[in-house]
């Protein structure tokens, strides 16, 4: 059970795939405007990354070596497809919004590196799980930011205004910058300082330290 | 006709480039921006496979996949993400044989970067971008050559300045990943000033 509860806790904060591992930035960025869009785009994510670790967990002892990539690849396209599909058949409108980043979660690095990570080595029940949890871990960096931007950039909440725009008659003048992709980068880069500063194991060690100069020197002899 | 081949060529160079406007091929362009020598190799290999990749893809598409392609009646857009990704993954390994065969030099300076390049979202965005704004052949492969160097071109920007960050006094929580994001996020400023060019 403590396995259990570990593979799903534990990428959500001490081993999150945006903030430490590096794994699936490239689609977090680009949906994460609103946050109604964004949640469509988590939920597409977590499902596809549970499915996929799932069902190549259950053939994994069946795959051979050499071909395993283009076989987990294949798994993973096919999920993507169903989703795209059914996304296209109940929300066309917010399918239109997401265009080819729904497509894009076959290259999804999370997906992928779960499944080479993970799956291959572990039982079909934990494996779900596990994708279970880096879909979580996934989701809420993008909630973080996609709240932010919406807030901070159209004054709304999920849609319901909570500031009154100036071009409503309200008070609030938007702030534009919110809504510009450079945004996303400032609000991750400072979610990351945020998430290390708190669990401050996850801080990257320095390539080499600058010896200090000469001030600094006789500053601490004094 | 020149013109438009010129206009679609730098608009996705400067005006959409694929890195920093779209954010595709974010986890490598992350990771292999430490030091400019592997940026240059890994920019060069992503121009070359995506300018392959789109237009085959786009002759796929237009042959095979499209509504009343094959036969009046068909429509097998829904297999496209499958026959893409497949498609990708076949070229990126006949160009590696090819090179290692022929060209064994520069296969030795592209090296380890070809296979990651099959799970690079740029060369898989690219080409689901040219199918979707109905890109002809030429114009695809424009395109295709186009969001290449666009990428190649903020990869070896991002790798000049992280070089010289080395020496910055960075706070403890930012080092490393955080300030490479900042990094980003002001070059993304920089590029956003093309946005008003209109051709």
């Amino acid at each position: 059970m403590s396995k259990a509860k570990e593979a799903l806790l534990n990428p959500i904060f001490n081993d999150n795939p945006i903030a430490l591992q590096i794994l699936g930035i490239c689609s977090a960025l680009a949906v994460t405007g609103n946050l109604y869009i964004t949640l469509i785009m988590c939920v597409a994510l977590t499902s596809v990354v549970t499915l996929s670790n799932l069902s190549v967990s259950l053939i994994r002892n069946h795959i051979p070596t050499n071909i395993r990539i283009i076989v987990q690849i294949s798994i993973i396209a096919t999920l993507v497809m169903l989703v795209d599909e059914v996304l296209q058949a109940f929300d066309y409108e917010s399918s239109k919004t997401l265009s080819v980043f729904v497509g894009l979660i076959v290259t999804n690095c999370i997906v992928m590196g779960r499944a080479e990570a993970f799956a291959m080595k572990n039982g079909p029940l934990l494996s779900a799980i596990d994708g279970f949890g880096n879909g979580l871990g996934y989701s809420i960096i993008l909630i973080i930011i996609a709240i932010i931007r919406e807030f901070i950039g159209a004054g709304t909440f999920y849609g319901i205004e909570i500031m009154p725009l100036t071009t409503n008659g309200g008070w609030y003048l938007a702030n534009n910058f919110f809504l510009t992709p450079a945004s996303s980068f400032f609000i991750i880069g400072f979610t990351i300082w945020a998430l290390r500063e708190w669990k401050t194991d996850q801080i990257e060690k320095p390539e080499f330290k600058i010896s200090e100069n000469s001030l600094e020197a006789e500053k601490r002899a004094v | 006709m020149l013109e438009a081949y010129l206009s679609i060529f730098i608009k996705a160079v400067f005006i959409e480039n694929i890195a920093i406007n779209f954010f595709l091929g974010m986890c490598t362009f992350l990771a292999i921006s430490k030091k400019i020598q592997p940026a240059i190799g890994l920019g060069i290999a992503v121009i070359v496979v995506l300018g392959l990749a789109v237009p085959i893809n786009n002759l796929i598409f237009n042959f095979f996949l499209k509504a009343d392609a094959l036969f009046p009646g068909s429509d097998l857009h829904f297999v496209g993400l499958i026959c893409y990704i497949g498609i990708i993954a076949a070229l990126v390994q006949i160009l590696e044989m090819f090179l290692d065969r022929y060209i064994p030099s520069l296969y030795n300076a592209l090296g380890v970067f070809l296979p990651l390049i099959t799970v690079n979202c740029a060369i898989l965005g690219g080409v689901l971008f040219s199918i979707e704004r109905n890109l002809e052949f030429t114009e695809s492969v424009v395109y295709g050559l186009g969001a290449g160097t666009g990428w190649a071109l903020a990869i070896v920007a991002l790798a000049g300045i992280t070089e010289r960050l080395k020496y910055a006094d960075i706070p403890q929580g930012l080092q490393g990943l955080g300030i490479t994001f900042i990094t980003v996020g002001l070059m993304c400023f920089g590029f956003l000033s093309f946005g008003g060019i209109s051709l």
